[in-house]
């Protein structure tokens, strides 16, 4: 079968420095798969180049086999692959409900019809309106999105990126800066969320980490050094040397 | 548990469409009503054109508004597809006259649409690849770029002279003439109504939803699946069209195009009006079309400055109201609804009387400057009370009231913001206000 996401090779300079060197990294279908590594690794930066926010200098990057790197982000979204925010990045002055069936339009076909009045779409009301009681914001559909405590705005972000009924999601901190409290609920929903799906996902707490990924993968300096099973992780000698090990200081 | 928490929400989104429901269509009812009626009341000439001229400018700005507020785009040069509307329809007049196409004088602001909208179809690809100012920068010199053309090639532009045309020659339809400017106004005021039910419904469009997300945040756009460049595209050439049929209601109304409609002064005008009224909400550019126009009449023969008020007006609306006269009635919903308007009322009414008198004597400041400057020193008459602007004792009124308007205003406006507060915090205790 082949993988949902595959990366070959690749380089990425900003400038003259190397950010991501020579980067591999292969996500099965259906896999949860997370990166981890420390600050400034590169990891949005990878997310960046899955997506087609930033082009690879060099490499290829393939999604369920066809080659993307090269495409622009919404023709990457429209094949299927979708991703969230590391710094929230959603419609401020659009109400949540707004935010959420924006990105629900593309998904159902709606494209940029200007002959069809929105608010009379059922299929587009009800996938919001569901996609609304996941992220448990039905309560708040008609506030502006910038109005929204940070921890809301968190799962509007995810709400975003799933809405679109992609195959492939990549979250990009997810829990970022949240309580213990709410880091769970954010974890419960996006293994809810992302039931049948791929998974990539950067995430810092390594209990979540270990309790939520099939597979991890590690980036140190724009490399991955380790890919394999959370035990397999545990245990490389390589991993706990350049990341779990200052973790654990 | 779960079925509770689905069914509350979903109830109160059908009450709140349906009362919703009924309020807006009655809203759109009344506004068609005062059009109807207007004339009715008001029946003079000066009336008339008026009216006519008003009802162009809001096709106008609400076109800009597609633009401005709904897909934040600050165009310099929308005045262009207006223009290009306005000879197109008389172009359009001229040809069924000598033709004898047996189109009728309503049909010919469909042509203006359709001048505006062409040209928006093939400059709007380049200038709408990107946002922010390099779009505004390079409607500036499109919008310089035409109107220069526009002087050179005579057989399209007429000229200093521009292109005129007769509307009365055109084949009648329901034995309409439209010689009288009653009939006019009533071609404009349909127009209108059409133009404002289709701009409306655009907002209400997956186009329209999608323009405003671009608004927001191009960058997110794109990874929902959309090209923000390609909705960007689509509003500007929405925008064109619209400003077309406004630009094709003037050249019925003037039975003439020339070179001033596609201008740098149109282009700002439509630009304050809009900005004026309030860009965040699809009233807001109807209510600045009205005063802006109102103003430019009214203001043009009592005084010879009128621009500078024009200018006052706008630095004060830009500093004070971010969202125009629009922001400024919408804030008061919350209050309206949690029933606390009435506790701000009087200090607005306290706080008017010093204001007023700030107005008042800023207006003898800029008059007697003016007036003595310009050499004419004819009287200023404010309120019924005539003032000579030469006179030591204007002067005394004038330093009187501004300084001492100013200061009272400052404290009277300090309690209109202790009550506002004390309102909106009930507001929102009640839960009106998030
Ligand atoms: N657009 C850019 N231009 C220059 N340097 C960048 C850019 N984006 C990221 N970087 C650099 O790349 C490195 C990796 O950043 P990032 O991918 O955000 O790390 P991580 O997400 O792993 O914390 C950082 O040193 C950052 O400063
Ligand atoms: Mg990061």
């Amino acid at each position: 079968m082949t993988a949902a996401i595959e990366v070959r090779a690749v380089e990425k300079r900003f400038g003259n420095v190397g950010i991501i060197r020579d980067l591999n990294l292969s996500v099965a279908q259906g896999e949860r798969h997370a990166i981890i590594g420390p600050n400034g690794a590169g990891k949005s930066t990878t997310f960046n180049l899955i997506s087609g926010h930033i082009k690879p200098t060099s490499g290829e990057v393939r999604l369920n086999g066809d080659v993307i790197s090269g495409l622009r982000p919404f023709e990457i979204n429209r094949r299927g692959l979708s991703r969230s925010f590391q710094v929230t990045n959603v419609f401020a002055r659009m109400s949540v409900w707004e935010n959420v069936r924006c990105a629900v339009l593309w998904a159902t076909g709606h494209r940029y019809a200007f002959w069809k009045n929105v608010d009379s779409l059922s299929e587009v009301r009800e996938r919001t309106a569901q996609i609304l009681d996941d992220i448990h914001l039905t309560h708040r559909r008609d506030v502006p999105a910038g109005l929204l405590t940070y921890a809301e705005q968190r799962e509007l972000e995810i709400g975003i990126t799933i809405a679109g009924g992609a195959t492939v999601v990549m979250l990009d901190e997810p829990t970022a800066g949240m309580s213990h409290a709410e880091t769970e609920r954010a974890v419960s929903l996006i293994r809810r969320l992302t039931e049948g799906k791929t998974l990539v996902i950067v995430e810092h707490d390594m209990s979540v980490v270990f309790g939520l990924a099939d597979r991890i993968s590690v980036l140190v300096y724009g490399h991955i050094i380790a890919s394999g099973t959370p035990e397999e992780i545990r245990r490389d000698p390589k991993v706990k040397e350049a990341y779990l090990g200052e973790e654990a200081h | 548990m779960n079925a509770k928490m689905t069914s509350t929400p979903t109830s109160k989104i059908v009450d709140t469409t349906v009362g919703d429901g009924l309020r807006f269509y009655g809203i759109w009812l009344a506004g068609i009503a005062v059009l109807i009626v207007l004339p009715l009341i008001f029946s003079s000439g000066g009336s008339l054109t008026s009216f006519s001229l008003i009802g162009i400018a809001i096709v106008f700005a609400l076109s800009y508004n597609i633009l401005l507020g709904q897909t934040g785009l600050l165009s310099f040069g929308h005045a262009v597809h207006y223009g290009l509307g306005g000879f197109a329809a008389c172009h359009m007049m001229n040809a069924v006259v000598s033709h004898g196409w047996p189109i009728p004088l309503p049909f010919i602001p469909l042509f203006g649409g359709l001048g505006g909208l062409a040209f928006a179809l093939v400059i709007g690809w380049v200038m709408t690849k990107r946002a922010g100012t390099v779009f505004s920068m390079i409607s500036l010199g499109i919008a310089e770029l035409v109107a220069s053309s526009s002087l050179i090639l005579r057989s399209v532009f007429g000229g200093e002279s521009g292109i005129s045309t007769d509307r009365t020659s055109l084949p009648k339809i329901l034995g309409l003439s439209f010689g009288p400017q009653l009939q006019v106004y009533y071609l404009i005021a349909f127009w209108l109504v059409i133009s404002a039910i289709a701009m409306y419904a655009l907002t209400r469009t997956p186009l329209g939803r999608i323009s405003n997300a671009v608004r927001d945040n191009p960058e997110r756009v794109q990874f929902i699946g959309y090209d923000p460049h390609v909705v960007r595209y689509i509003a500007f050439c929405f925008a064109g069209f619209f400003a077309g049929v406004a630009g094709g209601l003037a050249a019925i109304n003037f039975e003439i195009a020339n070179a001033a409609y596609l201008g740098a002064i149109q282009s700002g005008l439509v630009l304050f009006s809009t900005f004026i009224g309030g860009v965040a909400f699809f009233f807001g550019p109807i209510l600045g079309a009205i005063l802006v126009t109102y103003l430019q009449l009214g203001l043009t023969s009592v005084t010879g400055v009128w621009q500078l008020y024009f200018g006052i007006i706008f630095i004060g609306i830009v500093m004070l109201s971010p969202g125009g006269i629009a922001g400024l009635i919408m804030m008061h919903r919350p209050l309206v609804r949690a029933g606390t308007l009435p506790t701000v009322i009087p200090s607005y009414l306290l706080a008017a009387v010093p204001t007023l008198a700030l107005a008042c004597g800023v207006i003898l400041t800029i008059e007697s400057i003016a007036r003595t400057h310009s050499g004419q020193g004819s009287p200023i008459n404010l309120f019924g009370v005539a003032f000579s602007p030469a006179s030591p004792v204007t002067w005394a009124s004038a330093a009187i009231l501004v300084a001492g308007g100013f200061f009272v205003a400052r404290l009277s406006w300090r309690r209109v913001g202790e009550a506002w507060d004390r309102a909106t915090t009930i507001a929102r205790d009640r839960g009106y206000l998030a």
